[in-house]
């Protein structure tokens, strides 16, 4: 049962072969199993699910019940969701129960799904590892010494370790995708302003988009169903007709122009993901795709441009943090000045320190012209490189990720090794395009058998076609069944 | 020496939405603290701003009056900066693309009209409110007023005495009113300027540092204060002083400027385009919608004033220097009062009652309606224009309209010739010796015959009539 797609899921609580309360339950007792040193979770509100179980058990016996109901899905912690603490994985909101409902914790909630619980991330998505949580590193199922990626690191260990039937996440710079690869499943980054960030806690409100994580590509079409839609609370928010993300599932991959980008192949590449990689796409040309060579020729700007316009967002957008309203406030201080600076020093982790302070930086009199600017000039240059290759192909695939999971701690100390995990993600948040990654195989790294992901790059709104692409190839493969050892 | 004062003006005028400018929450004054505060204006984590409409029109709306150009693309920007009233820690506003760019206001300073360029004008989101001393030693926040809309309106340094700063902020205060898009009131904070001053040597063409006073809510105040700092920066300098650019405010019970803080602890805002909103895309079509609903503005309202009804360039001016009035006026002409009396008697006893008790034309206690039927008293000769200020006097004070204060103080006018004849007959017979005067080529005794036989009449005599008689009776 805990493999089951959540289509299979659906057949089968609409069947009441099962009931939502049951299943429920069965994921709970698992959380309760194996949550404590997975540390995938940092709320669990057993009361508050089991309610929503029952909800939609009333709402299936009724005969109105839609593809979602009754299943139980975990949610990245930077969703405000009214009654549950809503910490964003920091100190600063330790104390901070969600008074309204985000847009998408909302649309799953109408769709009639059950809230799992909020899972753990890197502090407010800053990280690629989910060790800047205040709530503790979160594991990698498939070697528990190994983080999971990040920053949705909680919601990508919650799904491989089948903690939940699927997971939603979030994707600033490759948070959704880098996860994914490190932990063996599907994720999806979708075009900017397909789905609202309203109630997202924001990181950087332009690079921002959550997006679904789950075991398959079928899972994720069913998720992007019930997550995407305009919204009139954001204003980036897309005003087009609702499409249904299942459509092109099952069509064949015949005549696929697939690009590959020679820089993604380039230096900084893992041999054992390249090779994985590789396989991947040989396995694409049997099934019937077409692969062309293409250029990203700024690919190796993203990085810098990233850390110049992400941190400079950020800093803003974590002002509002001032221990005044809401959030942590310092027990004492000695006047105005000193409650900001303590209550901000004690409630923010190291990396979000470092990101508010080169952002302040970058902004600042002087500066603003020769970083925020100039950055803002190659982040279209970027997204021209893009708009370029999809005259040559109709996806772009290549690794998500330089290489497998890397051990807790490895790269703690070293920022910029840290932010190089995001080399071949972060471009496509800068050209606000959608992104996935897909199971590819393992790579042997020191004994252990490690995922690798696909990236699957598409053109604006083409997220339909994407999955289908994924579909294909799952129907052939069965890296998305895996499941790691001793769960 | 000789010196020049140069002053520019940045005035907040507070916009007449329903609702607040990045929120559904409404923007009433007065209501008890943070009841009118949503998620969005306490900046809840994970809300996001969204843009009303109607703000934009308003925007739009000033554009055309000051015959700006109106940006067919700008953007917001955040204003960082620290505050317990900021609930977000920025401050939306309008920085290096504004909604509307140049324009221009012309002004009557005295007998001149002076034009005063406008820069720019830009939308932005206002604070909250800090309370102190609400309970002892804490300070309160009051988020009421956060994101409540305002329009920014600066001008180019163009005024050179407090007299046309003031005449400008009147001029401005006058227009955002008469477009409906700020209700003015100064007391509550809907029209509050900040005003540059800074003094050059006369005839030089280099600017002086400036320094700003913050917050001016009252033309007095303005007056008042930038005449101090215009001395004050005058003696500075003659003391071999420099001055330092500030940010000051003026204290009303001193009458003086004082500085709050200098350039060197200004703060660096790092200002950005705020990437929660789309730039701001006005289209011809959109401004086209605005200017269908545009009133008549008071300068072309003055241009037709003189044309259609013959007024001078002082009295179209005066009758259009407001909404109320030009509307009083209006109203007067439509009950049909020849226009040139009506605009006489609305600049002359209307604006002169007004004026002794300190009110605004909505106060009038004459109707436009009961001011018109006067009128019509005084063209039908019913009444003489002396008689009809007395009948004025008495609709001020309540007494009732024009027709009934007439009868029952029977103050009709005679126009009778036999008791016209009779009142003439019985004034020469009791004043010989200005008849005699008269006849030995003394004018002026004519006219003391008029207004003896006037008093005889108690005012109540045809003047044009008694003339008459009189020169025939004498064989003039």
């Amino acid at each position: 049962m805990i493999n089951s797609s959540l289509k299979q899921l659906g057949a089968m609580l609409q069947a009441k072969q099962i009931s939502s309360t049951e299943l429920t339950q069965a994921f709970l007792q698992r959380i309760d199993d194996h949550n404590p040193e997975i540390n995938a979770y940092i709320t669990i509100d057993a009361e508050r699910s089991l309610a929503q179980a029952k909800a939609a058990d009333a709402r299936i016996a009724a005969g109105n019940a839609q593809p979602l109901t009754g299943i139980p899905i975990a949610q990245k912690d930077i969703f405000v969701a009214n009654g549950w603490k809503t910490t964003c994985g920091s100190k600063m909101l330790d104390n901070f129960i969600g008074p309204y409902d985000a847009t998408v914790i909302k649309l799953f909630d109408q769709a009639g799904a059950v809230n799992l619980g909020k899972t753990n991330m890197d502090e407010f998505a800053m990280g690629s590892s989910n060790e800047t949580s205040y709530y503790g590193k979160v594991q990698n199922p498939w070697d528990r010494t190994r983080v999971p990626g990040g920053s949705s690191g909680g919601s990508a260990a919650a799904v491989a370790a089948r903690l939940c039937a699927a997971a939603t996440g979030t994707d600033t710079g490759g948070s959704i995708r880098q996860p994914a690869s490190l932990c063996g499943l599907s994720g999806l980054k979708p075009t900017y302003g397909l789905v609202s960030r309203y109630g997202m806690i924001a990181f950087a409100s332009s690079l921002d988009q959550a997006g679904p994580m789950a075991k398959s590509c079928e899972d994720m079409a069913l998720m992007m169903n019930v997550m995407t839609g305009f919204d009139e609370r954001d204003s980036t928010s897309l005003q087009r007709d609702k499409e249904d993300y299942e459509r092109e599932l099952g069509k064949p991959l015949q005549g696929l122009r697939v690009g590959l980008p020679k820089e993604f192949f380039a230096d900084g590449l893992s041999s054992e993901v390249a090779a994985v990689v590789e396989s991947a796409i040989a396995e694409y040309r049997k099934l019937g795709a077409e692969i062309v060579e293409i250029s990203l020729p700024n690919t190796q700007l993203s990085i810098p441009v990233y850390y110049v316009l992400a941190p400079a967002e950020a800093s803003s957008n974590l002002s509002r943090f001032d221990g005044v309203r809401y959030g942590h406030r310092a027990a004492e201080y000695d006047d105005l000045l000193d409650m900001y600076c303590k209550s901000r020093a004690e409630g923010f982790g190291a990396e979000v320190k470092r990101r508010i302070l080169i952002g302040t930086y970058v902004l600042s009199a002087g500066y603003y012209d020769a970083y925020y600017l100039k950055a803002q000039q190659i982040r279209r240059l970027i997204a021209e490189d893009f708009a370029k290759a999809f005259t040559q192909c109709d996806v772009i695939m290549g690794p998500t990720a330089p290489g497998t999971a890397f051990r807790s701690g490895e790269k703690a100390n070293d920022p910029v090794a840290m932010y190089l995990e995001d080399l071949y993600t972060i471009a496509v948040n800068l050209a606000g395009l959608p992104g996935m990654s897909i199971p590819a195989g393992f790579a042997s790294v020191d004994g252990k058998q490690l995922p690798v992901g696909l990236q699957v790059i598409g053109n604006y709104f083409d997220e339909a076609r994407m999955l289908n692409v994924g579909h294909a190839y799952q129907q052939v493969t069965d890296w998305h069944t895996r499941m790691p050892e001793g769960l | 020496m000789q010196w020049e004062v140069v002053i520019g003006l940045e005035t907040h005028t507070q916009l007449q939405t329903r609702s607040k400018i990045f929120s559904g929450s409404s923007i009433a004054f007065g209501a008890e603290p943070n009841t009118q505060a949503s998620a969005v204006d306490i900046a809840l984590p994970g809300v996001l701003p969204v843009l009303n409409a109607e703000a934009v029109q308003c925007a739009i709306k000033f554009g055309l009056a000051v015959n700006a150009e109106i940006a067919p693309r700008s953007v917001f920007a955040r204003k960082n900066y620290f505050y317990p009233d900021l609930p977000k820690g920025y401050q939306i506003s309008q920085y290096e693309l504004p909604v509307v760019g140049k324009g221009s206001l012309t002004v009557q300073v005295g007998d001149q009209e002076k034009t005063i360029r406008i820069t720019r004008a830009h939308l932005e989101e206002d604070a909250g409110k800090s309370v102190h001393g609400a309970s002892a030693g804490m300070s309160g926040i009051d988020l009421n007023r956060a994101g409540t809309p305002l329009l920014e309106i600066v001008t180019e340094p163009d005024m050179r005495s407090a007299a046309e700063a003031v005449a400008y902020a009147k001029k401005l205060h006058e227009l955002v009113q008469w477009i409906g898009i700020c209700d003015g009131n100064m007391q509550e904070g809907s029209f509050r300027c900040d005003v540059n001053v800074s003094v050059r040597p006369k005839g030089s063409d280099k600017l002086g540092t400036r320094r700003e006073i913050k917050n001016l809510n009252s033309f007095r105040f303005m007056q008042q204060a930038i005449e101090y700092e215009t001395r004050w920066q005058i003696e500075t300098l003659e003391d071999g002083g420099t001055i330092q650019q500030a940010t000051v405010l003026f204290n009303p019970d001193t009458g003086e400027t004082r500085a709050m803080r200098s350039k060197e602890e200004a703060n660096d805002y790092r200002y950005f385009p705020d990437p929660d909103l789309l730039p701001l895309q006005i289209t011809l079509e959109d401004i086209a919608k605005v200017k269908a609903v545009m009133p008549e503005l008071p300068g072309d309202m003055k241009e037709r004033f003189e044309r259609e009804y013959s007024l001078s360039a002082y009295d179209a001016s005066g009758l259009t220097s407001s909404r109320g009035i030009a509307d009083y006026f209006t109203a007067v002409v439509a009950q049909g009062a020849e226009p040139k009396m009506a605009a006489n008697w609305v600049m002359g006893s209307v604006a002169a009652k007004l004026n002794e008790q300190d009110q605004d034309i909505s106060a009038s206690p004459v109707s436009p309606l009961q001011l018109a039927g006067l009128l019509k008293r005084i063209a039908d000769n019913t009444i003489s224009n002396k008689i009809a200020r007395e009948v004025f006097d008495a609709m001020w004070a309540g007494e009732g309209d024009a027709d009934s204060i007439i009868e029952k103080k029977g103050l009709k006018q005679v126009t009778d010739s036999g008791a016209i004849e009779a009142i003439i007959d019985e004034v020469l017979a009791a004043n010989a010796a200005m008849v005699e005067e008269f006849r030995a080529g003394k004018e002026k005794a004519f006219n003391a015959l008029v207004g003896q036989a006037m008093k005889a009449s108690k005012g109540k005599a045809n003047p044009a009539q008694v003339n008459e008689v009189l020169r025939r009776k004498l064989g003039a």
